[in-house]
């Protein structure tokens, strides 16, 4: 018998021998590994199709998507390293603060004269920096992480207020730099952001499924004791799926400033973002107890979110009705992915 | 000291004020043995298991590896030392596959970190094959939760026996198996130590650790308060021996009991 790999493994020392494995490769497989994001697909198909029927006009025109893809691709790169925290069984609730904090400080450093891509790398590191605070108070301090990201939130949000005084930071004077042309300026129809956003996605997508860091942060998420016993580094990898969360915060913070070229600590309503992310997670098949979840189908359920705030408006409802359509969607989805996928635990 | 694989000398260990272990002595020779810890709960067989597999320190205590004193004992250290554990809880992660409990921890990666996971797969599929799995209803990228007690337990055995370890610690492996399982796993155990592999394993059960082991310690309240082997007694004996522990043990504690009350009683 040999092993595939060149080390004998104990079966050949135990001298047992190995019989043939049976091939598994039937499309009835490949549905069950992926029912997660298939179904979260599913979902946003038929909203979409749904609309495209009562609202035909507007949703068989190019210019709805070039509207949405314009500030769905910052939505996805936090959607993104999110569904790695869920996974490892925490959550996060201050990357919208992060974004903002690392904005800040992307804005004032690149008014102050600072090479952009230098104040791109400032941010980064405040973003990293946010994640590794809330990735100790955690592991280290042992505190929720539903109540550690929260204080943390108020905490950063405070912090800008205080500092700033809530007086913005115009970033009009990056317009056609190289940076901004670099990373959201316009590729024929398409923003540049959603290239970006494309980058991040394989990037994640590789590292939740292909690589060792996924596969930790699963393992973690779905029991920490026997991934502790198995010799993962629990804390430490827990740590890394918050110092993954702040990068993308900051990363998305960045470009939404290049977006809407200017810094403004009090710009929109944090907590609508922060629920529109996480329902976006959560859609997508993401559950929240830990241990499983999907990129790809987070990266659906950005669409789907992002896609119902325009439809509602578009098949004729008023906008004081999104968020009644809003929940009765996530609710859909959630009940359908409950259907498929009964919880596996002890 | 030469001969023994692992040594621990005067281990103590405490969870807050519970003593859990009590200077203890325990070794393994080089010559593959197979040895049976025996002890009521809370007589410290868990914990002493736990050290040794380097998920515990021990408050007091040295541990040697083949005659030489390691410090920063971890679980990986006893890994490289080749010592596997199977949990009483088995440490698996049960909403992932079989591939990646059996891998999980010890991943088989590129320079970069990834995963080969059709590698992983096929070692997986054999293995399962190997060790008698005969469902054909789940493959290596089956869900863990899916699969019955006993065959959760046949994923952790071939994940110690893949890894090809010079000492495979079980903790109570046939709790919740039926009577044929439980023999396919004392099968496993026979034939691991004919091919160089010792075992330590906890069972509740007399007769069965008699039946596998050569050599019994018995634990309680933290100390080890006896350790014999075949040559040295019967099965009949060593139940007998339990018994009168258990005994000495209900005995002292009427004593402590009367005593403290006696105090509480006394006129002030």
């Amino acid at each position: 018998m040999t092993l595939l790999n060149k080390q004998p493994s104990g079966l050949e020392i135990a001298g047992i021998q190995a019989t043939e494995p049976r091939p598994r490769k039937t499309i009835l497989d490949f549905l069950d590994r992926h029912r997660r994001s298939l179904s979260a697909f599913l979902v946003f198909v038929v909203m979409m199709l749904i609309f495209m029927v009562f609202a035909p006009s507007v949703f068989l025109s190019t210019e709805i998507y070039e509207a949405v893809f314009t500030s769905l691709p910052i939505r996805i790169i936090l959607v993104l390293p999110l569904v790695f925290v869920i996974v490892s069984g925490e959550i996060d609730l201050s990357f919208v603060s992060a974004m903002t904090v690392s904005l800040w400080a992307f804005a004032a450093t690149a008014e102050a004269g600072w090479n952009p891509f230098l104040s791109l790398f400032l941010a980064l590191i405040v973003g990293a920096a946010i994640g590794l605070a809330n990735g100790w108070l955690v592991t280290r301090m042992g505190l929720s992480s539903m109540v550690a990201t929260l204080g943390m939130s108020f905490l950063l949000r405070g912090l800008v207020l205080g500092f700033t005084e809530a007086i913005y930071i115009p970033l009009k004077f990056l317009q056609d730099t190289t940076f901004y042309n670099l990373f959201v300026g316009q590729i024929g129809s398409l923003p540049g952001q959603m290239i970006w956003a494309l980058v991040c996605a394989i990037i994640a997508v590789a590292l939740f499924n292909y690589h060792k860091f996924g596969s930790w942060i699963s393992c973690v998420g779905d029991n920490e004791e026997s991934s502790r016993e198995m010799g993962i580094y629990v804390r430490r990898t827990k740590t890394m799926a918050f110092v993954y969360m702040g990068l993308g915060a900051a990363f998305a913070g960045v470009m939404s400033g290049l977006i809407y070229k200017t810094f403004w600590p009090r710009s929109g309503d944090p907590g609508e973002l922060l629920l529109a992310i996480l329902a976006s997670a959560f859609i997508g098949g993401t559950p929240t107890w830990g241990g499983v979840g999907t990129v790809v189908g987070a990266i659906f359920g950005s669409f789907t979110i992002r896609f119902i705030e325009t439809g509602v408006i578009a098949v004729g409802m008023t906008g004081f009705w999104t968020q009644l359509v809003n929940g009765v969607i996530i609710l859909i989805a959630l009940a359908s992915h409950k259907l498929h996928d009964p919880r596996l635990r002890y | 000291m030469e001969d023994h694989f692992i040594e621990l000398r005067n281990i103590s260990k405490s969870y807050g004020k519970v003593s859990a272990l009590n200077r203890v002595d325990f070794h393994i020779k080089y010559e593959p043995e197979i040895v049976s810890l025996i002890g009521d709960n809370g007589a410290g067989k868990s914990t002493l298991i736990k050290i040794i597999s380097g998920v515990h320190s021990p408050d007091v205590g040295d541990i040697f590896i083949r005659g030489i004193k390691v410090d920063h004992w971890s679980v990986t250290r006893a890994r490289e030392a080749g010592i596997e554990t199977v949990y009483q809880d088995r440490a698996l992660v049960l909403q992932q596959t079989i591939a990646r409990n059996i891998f999980m921890g010890r991943e088989k990666t590129s320079k970069l970190g990834f995963v080969k996971s059709k590698l992983q797969f096929t070692e997986a599929e054999r293995l399962m094959r190997t060790i008698g799995f005969t469902s054909k209803v789940f493959a290596a990228d089956s869900v863990v939760a899916r699969l019955s007690g006993g065959e959760r337990q046949g994923v952790a055995i071939a994940r110690a026996l893949y890894f090809k370890a010079d000492l495979m610690i079980l903790d109570e492996p046939t709790t919740a198996l039926s009577l044929t399982e439980s023999e396919k796993v004392f099968d496993f155990i026979r034939r691991a130590k004919e091919n160089g592999t010792s075992c330590i394993f906890i069972s509740h059960n007399i007769y069965h650790a008699y039946d596998v082991a050569e050599r019994f310690v018995v634990l309680d309240r933290g100390k080890v308060v006896l350790e014999t082997d075949k040559e040295h007694t019967t099965a009949e004996k060593l139940v007998k021996d339990l018994q009168e522990i258990a005994h000495n043990d209900r005995t002292r504690s009427t004593a402590e009991d009367t005593s403290e009350g006696g105090e509480n009683d006394a006129p002030e």
